[in-house]
């Protein structure tokens, strides 16, 4: 597995205890819009994947995080840094 | 019509959807007279406050009033001025002169209103390439400062050390660091753990700002807050407060031991860039801070309230926002907006005001009736006021 790939599927396992429509979820689904998370949802799922990859997402980097493929490729980003 | 105000639709609507039941406009009450620190006349109704944050009852104290008058005879209206041009007083320069007192420290900043304080001491403070960690709950004061400056802001979840811990531990060492916390957190009245997470801060090497609005006057053993109570007050290097809860008037502040404290008042923009507070409202406040150094028998009184209330209010059936009282301020949690509007209605036909808060003031998006308590409501006033809870409870069905 690359480790993009592996980044993904641990994001989107993170992503699915708050998909309460059950949507698919792809690179392109978008937090807000798509999955209809709220500020509050969003505090708690950051800070998940804060945990999970040992990182930091200031809410200066999170205001530039639509979609989950962003996501992915921001988490990838600041692992490496 | 479509056009900048489309934004607040979704907004609108809720509001009309809600008034349009026949309810009282919850944000749009009108005090008509004010007859002591604990009531006023509300819709032509005696109503008992309990929702003002005039936790000392200093508002009508004889001094405080007598000191305000002289400073208006004295020195005029206002001073139409900035605090570095024409806006300094030597009534200025006293009510600094009392905080730094009142709380032992070198250096007392003093801005127009609270609000201020934390705009202006967090967006100066922490530059470009520093990192604001702050708990998620904070006061929109310290989320705008962070939204006024140019820093890197982390939140972390509320009185949480451990989430606290690791992020300061994540982010580069090197860089600078200023965590933000309140002693007092308003809308639940609960504490923060600040022993520990002031610890954890200084470990990492961050400096400490710590808001103490809602703890001035009353807790800790000269009543300089929470950090105090906690015994870390020496490890603080920013408190932030106000005047416009115990102090009893409007206004705001910071002080600090940083030898390097002063330069603030120079580069600090909302301390420059706005006319300095009215020479009345200054001299209130500086008699009214050195009236809370001795104000004991007062501090005592208010805790019986609040613990009184808080035990009592929970044996009724309320849900409360914390287990047991830690403040001044009791939080009830309502089952919704609807059922909460209803109450918070209810309770003021019953003669009793309190503040109504929601989402997204309220962590969790949770509707709250917020009672605020002071040192001056009688032992008579809590009684009529739990009958005025439970009536109202009953009657909207929040209470079985």
């Amino acid at each position: 597995m690359t480790d993009r790939a592996d980044t993904d599927a641990r994001v989107k396992a993170l992503v699915e205890p708050f998909n309460k429509k059950g949507i698919e979820v792809t690179d392109q689904t978008r937090f807000a819009q798509d999955l209809e998370w709220d500020s509050l949802t969003v505090l708690d799922f950051v800070a998940n994947i804060e945990d999970e990859f040992d990182i930091v997402i200031t809410m200066n980097q999170q205001a530039e995080i639509e979609t989950v493929g962003q996501l992915v490729d921001a988490v990838g980003k600041l692992k490496a840094a | 019509m479509s056009d900048l105000f489309s934004k607040f639709d979704p907004l609108i609507e809720t509001r009309e959807q809600l008034l349009s039941t026949g309810l009282t406009d919850p944000f749009g009450l009108v005090m008509e007279e004010v007859v002591s620190p604990t009531v006023a006349i509300c819709n032509g109704r005696k109503t008992i406050l309990l929702g003002t944050y005039n936790y000392m009852g200093m508002t009508f104290d004889p001094e405080v009033i007598a000191a305000g008058k002289q400073a208006l005879d004295k020195f005029g209206s206002g001073t139409t001025g900035s605090r570095v041009l024409n806006g300094t007083y030597v009534g200025h320069k006293a009510v600094e002169e009392a905080l730094k007192d009142f709380y032992a420290m070198d250096h007392a900043m003093v801005f127009s209103t609270g609000y201020q304080a934390n705009l202006g001491i967090i967006s100066t403070v922490a530059g470009k390439d520093d990192y604001i960690i702050l708990d998620i709950d904070s006061h929109a004061s310290i989320y705008d400062g962070c939204a006024l400056g140019n820093a890197q802001i982390v939140p972390f979840r509320h009185n949480d050390i451990d989430a606290l811990e690791k992020r300061l531990k994540r982010l580069p060492p090197e860089a600078g660091k200023l965590v933000v916390l309140e002693g007092v957190y308003s809308m639940l009245g609960d504490i923060a753990p600040l022993k520990e997470m002031v610890a954890v801060s200084k470990a990492a090497g961050a400096m400490v700002l710590v808001d103490e609005a809602h703890s001035m006057g009353f807790i800790g053993d000269h009543g300089r807050g929470v950090a105090e109570a906690q015994g870390v007050i020496d490890d603080v290097d920013f408190i932030i407060g106000t005047f416009s809860k115990s102090v009893g008037t409007v206004g705001g502040f910071c002080v600090s031991n940083h030898p390097k404290f002063e330069i603030l008042r120079l580069v600090c923009r909302p301390y420059v860039f706005t006319a300095s507070l009215p020479p009345s409202v200054v001299a209130t406040a500086a008699t009214s801070i050195r009236k809370l150094m001795h104000g004991k028998a007062k501090r005592d009184h208010l805790w019986e309230n609040s613990q009184k209330l808080h035990a009592a209010l929970k044996a009724l059936g309320f849900t409360l926002g914390t287990d047991e009282p830690q403040s001044a301020i009791i939080a009830v949690i309502m089952p919704d907006l609807e059922r909460g509007a209803a109450m918070w209605e209810a309770l003021l036909h019953e003669g009793l005001y309190v503040n109504l808060a929601r989402p997204p003031a309220t962590p969790a998006g949770m509707t709250l009736l917020r009672c605020s308590l002071c040192a001056e409501h009688s032992a008579e006033q809590v009684v009529e006021i739990l009958g005025m809870f439970e009536a109202a409870g009953r009657r909207t069905g929040v209470i079985a």
